[in-house]
């Protein structure tokens, strides 16, 4: 049983699908609770896969082995280490979640949860494998539903949504699937194998590709297709719209865990096997970072629709975790792995608050709010805590994280990390003013019997709000997790440097 | 030749003597039905047609040879056609009995057109010979254009049938043309023993660059590559549906085994001694012509595939497109890279056959062939909107669909071959997502309408929920479960070397 793991996590909401395609759409109340009990038992085998999981050792954990495509050498290899196994719990924690967030879905609620569960599987997938062919399978087959699931339950715009985010990544993924050939065909013997690729990385820099350096090649490549799902400033225009489009869960969804696909991207392939070319790319991408941070900052405190406000934020808490992971210090990677969880609950918080704002009041315009604190006391509250944490207060888990990529960051590129330290006031500059429109002053007359948060988003918030608040008082468990892993990835690109010359 | 040796080369030559006699049998068979009880013939060709297909299953290939004075090739590479031709033909069939488009006439000649045509594709992916290849090229052709005429009294179907007509006139004569200057240049027709004498380089570049867009116009114009395409969209539009997904999957991979046989024999250095890669001749670099032309149709064909709005339009440049992606199977020139030409063909019939089907079926239901008529469509008929859906990402290439790996192992080959095929490669999959774009619109018709409008669901009758498993579940699930058809394709490069 143990052995599988890893298997059972990602294929079980498959196996979930399945059920709910055959249970008559009559019968709601089985579809909801039945889509609740799948992501349930994955969030406790996630739970227990922590629980089993040796905190101090930078191996692979839980690995599952066997030649799937023998003729290509591709593999059914899956596996754990302190990168994805925060993710890996992030996504069963926000997949559980998001169902109840989904509750109030009103049409086709059948092919809603069927398609969420198929979405849960792909997301899994792509964290826990660990060849490359079996991460981009993944990787694409979770586009399909979340076509489906912007384009038939989203906004008024949401056809155009819906197309725009698929033929924006379906472009990255092109760009990736090149890059994956040709790591393939360079690296003696072929192989899909991310774990090969990464002892064989010096191969990649001594080849040659398009009459170039093969590895800084590839890395672009590689960049493209990962920068559009972080996204990286230039390539972020689908975001906006995709996240304001989209029903409150798939925000939830795409905003926790989508995004840091990106970024996870870059540190299990493009880092490890590309080890020059990252060390050649880090200050472009810490340079990217601050633009993220900045211009994020800068375009949310320009919106007067809230969801677009918070979507923008994340294109800023992104950059964080860019400018802490472009350090290549222990403390910046650190910072980065727990910025991008950290994101995940508390973006994920955001827009849900958002989506019961929007359930009531059917519109998402700040301006158009106003004292609505006494109306409904704890919806205030609770928005407070999650703005106060998405601004990075001490005391929430933000704060810890963006603290650790700054004093990563600082030593090896001072002046970025002081410009990008700019971001955090501008930050509390958007939150605290939106939050000071929506909830204080004269009381809006058309919101005087504005209806109170209910028990169901109750439920789902606080079990965020809780994550995110131990985390910011006691972050060592997540840390312990992750650092064997980062730390040495950080000493692994390092030492290549220095065989390298660099 | 003596008795004996006709004797020996008939022996290897059974499944087409099978087919020839149920063809005949098919004709006699048809003077004895009424036109309203004509479809028993159908039926008739049908069976035999897969009597015929078991055959070739069974035929033994392992020793590849030539017959008739080496006219024809008897070789694993050509049986491997045969078959995805005669599967390809016998879902036609199964197509055209559900077609309204063909009820209430007699159809005993539509049957016996599409079993001629059928033997016509079977010396087509054989031909090793100037002559064979021609003449079976216009009987392919022939019959093409009376099955494309065949709704007599409709104008579509005239116009689709005269276009194709001076369309194909046109183009056979410029190869005949081709063939005439290559026999005149070598002094033989037999294409290893052209190979042989152009393999000494000594013809000018000029000549050989004539010969090469000569032959090129006649190949090029069966498998609808730009600039040889423009018959395509009317003939496409015009002809009975059944007859349209037909030409789109069938004659095309016929048209695919001459190019690669012909080029890949006749005009290329004998390459190594287990014939694993070939390279062009020095003197005519027909590689970087199939390039320019692989990028011209993938390009153009999506780009004008944007625009349309009927369906078989769509899928007609749609078609082009994916001619394209096959041509660059057929640059790499090597065992990797036409291996990947087959599997493409065999994949590309199931998915455009499915998507043609379910056009077909939803013209029948509905009467649209407009693609915003398809509104709301996924609710209406769940089982056509979701198998639609599963055809239309798999002709985009989207994991985890068949399409999706057929177009792997297509780049895998390019990119394998170094650095002059990445850009190829590249352009192949930027095409790929501009694809997206119009294979998308028609599952945002189906979906993303407003289903509200929906009042009563339609089901699909059981014998077409059934071709369309058996077009999509190998689809979805063959390549997961080691990928038997990629072992047959590997397996199936072996051409018949003299």
């Amino acid at each position: 049983m143990e052995n599988h793991l890893l298997s059972i996590v990602t294929f079980l909401p498959v196996f979930g699908a399945v059920i709910i395609a055959l249970i008559p759409k009559e019968k709601l109340d089985i579809i909801r609770w039945g889509s609740a009990a799948i992501t349930g038992i994955q969030l406790i085998l996630a739970i227990w896969i922590l629980y089993i999981f040796d905190f101090s050792s930078a191996e692979v954990q839980l690995q599952e082995h066997f030649a799937w495509i023998p003729a290509f050498n591709i593999e059914y290899f899956m596996g754990v280490d302190g990168l994805s196994a925060p993710m890996i719990l992030l996504t069963a924690l926000l997949s559980f979640l998001a169902i109840f967030t989904s509750w109030n879905i009103d049409k086709a609620q059948k092919g809603y949860f069927a398609l969420f569960l198929l979405l849960d599987a792909g997301m899994m997938g792509v964290f826990s494998s660990l060849d490359f062919f079996l991460f981009y399978i993944f990787w694409e087959v979770m586009l399909l539903p979340m076509y489906f699931l912007i384009g038939i339950w989203g906004g008024p715009q949401r056809e155009y949504a819906a197309i725009k985010f698929f033929l924006y990544t379906l472009f990255g993924s092109v760009l990736l699937l090149l890059g994956m050939l040709a790591l393939y065909f360079i690296s003696e013997p072929h192989t899909f194998n991310m774990l090969i690729l990464a002892e064989h990385s010096a191969q990649f820099g001594q080849a040659y590709l398009l009459g170039m350096n093969a590895g800084k090649v590839i890395f672009m490549l590689l960049f493209v297709g990962f920068a559009i799902k972080v996204p990286i400033f230039p390539f972020h225009t689908w975001l906006p719209l995709a996240h304001v489009e989209a029903p409150t869960a798939i925000s939830v969804i795409l905003a926790g865990v989508l995004l840091k696909m990106g970024t996870y991207g870059f540190l299990r392939i493009s880092f490890p096997v590309l080890k020059d070319a990252t060390l050649w790319f880090a200050l472009p991408l810490a340079i990217l970072g601050l633009i993220n941070v900045i211009y994020g900052a800068m375009a949310a405190l320009a919106q007067r629709d809230l969801k677009k406000m918070v979507a923008y934020s994340s294109v800023s808490h992104m950059g964080f975790v860019l400018l802490g992971m472009a350090a290549l210090t222990p403390a910046g990677m650190n910072g980065a792995v727990f910025q991008m969880f950290n994101h995940g609950t508390i973006s994920a918080m955001l827009f849900m608050l958002v989506g019961v704002l929007y359930d009531r009041a059917h519109h998402r315009d700040i301006e158009g709010f106003g004292g609505i604190a006494k109306v409904v006391p704890i919806y205030a509250g609770v928005t407070a805590l999650a703005f106060f944490a998405g601004l990075g207060l001490p005391g929430f888990s933000g704060f810890i994280s963006e603290a650790l990529c700054f004093i990563g960051a600082f030593p090896v590129f001072t002046w970025i990390t002081i410009f990008a330290t700019l971001g955090i006031v501008l930050n509390a500059g958007y939150f605290l003013w939106a939050y000071q429109r929506i909830f204080m002053g004269e009381l809006n007359s058309k919101y005087e019997k504005l209806e109170e948060i209910n028990h169901r988003e109750l439920f789902a918030l606080i079990p965020l709000a809780i994550i995110t608040f131990f985390l910011g008082v006691y972050p060592t468990p997540m840390l312990n997790l992750m650092s064997s892993t980062l730390n040495h990835l950080v000493e692994a690109v390092k030492t290549a440097g220095m065989v390298a010359g660099l | 030749m003596n008795l004996n040796q006709i004797m020996t080369d008939l022996s290897y030559f059974i499944p087409e003597m099978m087919l020839t006699v149920i063809l005949l049998l098919v004709i006699v068979f048809d003077l004895f039905q009424k036109a309203d009880s004509s479809i028993r013939s159908g039926y008739l060709a049908l069976g035999g047609l897969v009597l015929v297909t078991f055959a070739l299953i069974g035929q033994d290939v392992s020793i590849s040879v030539g017959i008739f004075s080496n006219m024809l090739a008897v070789d694993p590479f050509g049986n491997f056609l045969k078959i995805l031709v005669s599967v390809g033909t016998i879902l036609v069939m199964w197509m055209s009995f559900n077609s309204n488009e063909l009820k209430n006439r007699r159809v005993g000649e539509y049957y016996v057109l599409l079993l001629t045509l059928v033997l016509g594709m079977y010396f087509l992916v054989s031909a090793t010979h100037l002559l064979s290849i021609y003449i079976s090229l216009e009987m392919v052709s022939i019959m093409s254009y009376l099955l494309s005429g065949y709704l007599k009294e409709q104008n579509r179907s005239n116009e689709a049938s005269i276009k194709y007509v001076v369309f194909g006139a046109f183009s056979s004569g410029i190869l005949l043309y081709g063939f005439s200057l290559l026999y005149g240049l070598t002094g033989s027709a037999d294409i290893y023993e052209i190979q042989a004498a152009l393999s000494a380089g000594t013809a000018s570049p000029a000549l050989m660059m004539l010969i090469l867009i000569m032959v090129l116009v006649g190949f090029g114009y069966k498998i609808a590559a730009v600039p040889f395409h423009f018959w395509t969209p009317d003939v496409y539009e015009g002809a009975p549906a059944p007859i349209t997904a037909f030409l789109s999957v069938a004659p095309k991979a016929a048209g695919f085994a001459i190019i690669i046989r012909f080029f890949n024999v006749a005009l290329s250095s004998a390459g190594n001694p287990n014939m694993e890669a070939w390279s062009a001749l020095s003197n005519m670099n027909w590689q970087a012509v199939i390039g320019v032309l692989a990028v011209l149709s993938m390009t153009a064909g999506n780009v004008i595939a944007l625009q349309q709005s009927n369906i078989k339009r769509m899928l007609a440049y749609s078609s082009i497109a994916h001619a394209g992606y096959m041509l660059l199977g057929v640059v790499v020139a090597d065992q990797t890279g036409i291996a990947a030409v087959l599997y493409y063909a065999a994949v590309y019939m199931l998915m455009n056959l499915g998507a043609f089907f379910i056009a077909i079926h939803i013209k029948n239901a509905f009467n649209t062939e407009e693609i915003e008529d398809y509104q709301g469509l996924g609710y209406k008929a769940p089982v056509l909107g979701v198998m639609m859906a599963i055809f239309m990402f798999s002709l985009t290439g989207l994991p985890p669909t068949g399409g999706f790996v057929a177009k792997f192992y297509i780049f895998r080959a390019l990119i394998e071959n170094g650095d002059m095929y990445f850009w190829l490669a590249m352009i192949g999959l930027i095409n790929g997502v501009i694809s997206l774009y119009y294979y998308m619109r028609v599952v945002k018709a189906m979906y993303f309408g407003k289903m509200e409008l929906v009042k009563t669901i339609h089901n699909a009758p059981i014998n077409v929920t059934v071709l369309l498993s058996v077009l999509a579940l190998p689809l979805l699930f063959a390549w997961m479960l080691g990928d038997p058809l990629s072992i047959f394709a590997q397996n199936a490069v072996q051409f018949f070397v003299k």
